[in-house]
């Protein structure tokens, strides 16, 4: 398996701590290379069930289940993974269900393959119109603050939170093999 | 064939402490004909994402049985949710397909399965423990008994009558469904 060795490893793992701190227990994702610590920290992690799905969009059904059975739910995905989902979204909005998405970016800052572009651009307004509140993180030392305050005001609100993750804070390193 | 509302009744007869997630369209119909119940949630959109909501609902409750009924359409459009529920097993989760090869809220348009595309022998190729097609009313009460004792994952095609059967409408509204489920639930404390 090729295995990203740039990444900076803090930033994940402030998003994990703070999954541990309000208690999130089930995690869908598709696979990514920008997620995959995160990925990793959270199949080692008994308490949560990690569900690897086939599209982003089964993700969210899974959130809205796990909710209705009294368990808090996070999604992880790329950008491009929010236009997969939109019309689901719309379950999370219409029924209150309370989730994090944390997205982390493609399409932007130094991204080499233009096929990204489109729905990178699109991502954050996207999300912003089915419902999501939005929230951009350029340096790896406002994860921490901002991530603990969307997974509050979701979970404590009933609230849709998406966290966008930059390309610049992922780093670009990673994308070469 | 089927008579679907005489097999989702015969299926929720005496239900216990079971839990329902209803596609949208017919099977939500159906599942409140046999009578509403407040561990029954509703869907009217989000198609593709019955089955999804089942393995999230069954994750989470993995002491409690959870059943999703649902359309042939609704499953067809989230089918890469059998793979993921193949993938994590829950033993707890019961999906029941009321297929009339149909698009029944849309003008009876033919679907996939009206072609022959096989859900259960997609369900089986993505390790669903069990999975069959039913299409005689007697065996109802084998299906009722999967709901509640089958291991899962187990995912049941019921060949069901094209027939247009009258539209019984349950609440509308997502925020008092999904309330009045956790209620209920929470009022169960297991």
């Amino acid at each position: 398996m090729h295995t990203p060795t740039t990444i900076e490893t803090s930033w994940p793992d402030a998003i994990y701590a703070n999954f541990r701190r309000v208690g999130v227990r089930q995690v869908g994702y598709v696979p990514d290379a920008g997620h995959s610590r995160l990925i990793a920290l959270c199949q080692s992690d008994p308490n949560i069930a990690d569900v690897v799905l086939t599209t982003e969009e089964e993700g969210v059904g899974l959130v809205a289940g796990a909710a209705l059975g009294g368990q808090r739910a996070a999604l992880l995905m790329q950008s491009s993974g929010v236009g997969n989902c939109i019309n689901m979204f719309s379950l999370l909005r219409n029924c209150g269900f309370g989730c994090v998405v944390l997205v982390t970016m493609r399409g932007e800052f130094g991204e080499f393959n233009p096929w990204q572009v489109p729905m990178g651009a699109i991502t954050e307004e996207a999300l912003r119109l089915t419902g999501f509140l939005t929230y951009r993180i350029e340096r790896a030392e406002d994860v921490d603050d901002i991530v603990g305050a969307g997974c509050d005001m979701a979970f404590d609100g009933n609230l849709q939170v998406a966290i966008l993750l930059s390309q610049r804070l992922i780093g670009r390193k990673q994308w070469t093999r | 064939m089927l008579d679907r509302r005489d097999f989702v009744r015969r299926l929720l007869a005496e239900r216990g402490d079971l839990l329902v997630v209803s596609g949208l369209g017919s099977a939500t119909y159906d599942v409140a004909a046999a009578g509403d119940h407040p561990l029954n949630f509703y869907l009217w959109g989000a198609m593709g994402g019955t089955a999804m909501i089942g393995l999230g609902l069954a994750l989470a409750k993995p002491n409690r049985r959870v059943a999703v009924l649902t359309g042939d359409g609704d499953m067809l459009m989230g089918i890469g949710s059998l793979a993921t529920i193949g993938v994590k097993q829950p033993k707890n989760l019961v999906i029941v397909i009321l297929d009339n090869a149909h698009y029944g809220e849309t003008g009876m348009q033919q679907s996939h399965t009206h072609a022959g595309i096989d859900l259960v022998a997609t369900a089986l190729a993505c390790r669903f423990k069990h999975a069959r097609a039913v299409s005689r009313i007697e065996e109802a009460a084998d299906v009722r008994a999967l709901l509640h004792e089958g291991e899962g994952p187990i995912l049941i095609s019921a060949r069901i009558s094209e027939e247009d059967v009258p539209r019984v409408l349950p609440l509308r509204d997502g925020h008092a469904i999904k309330q009045r489920f956790i209620e209920a639930l929470n009022a169960a404390r297991n």
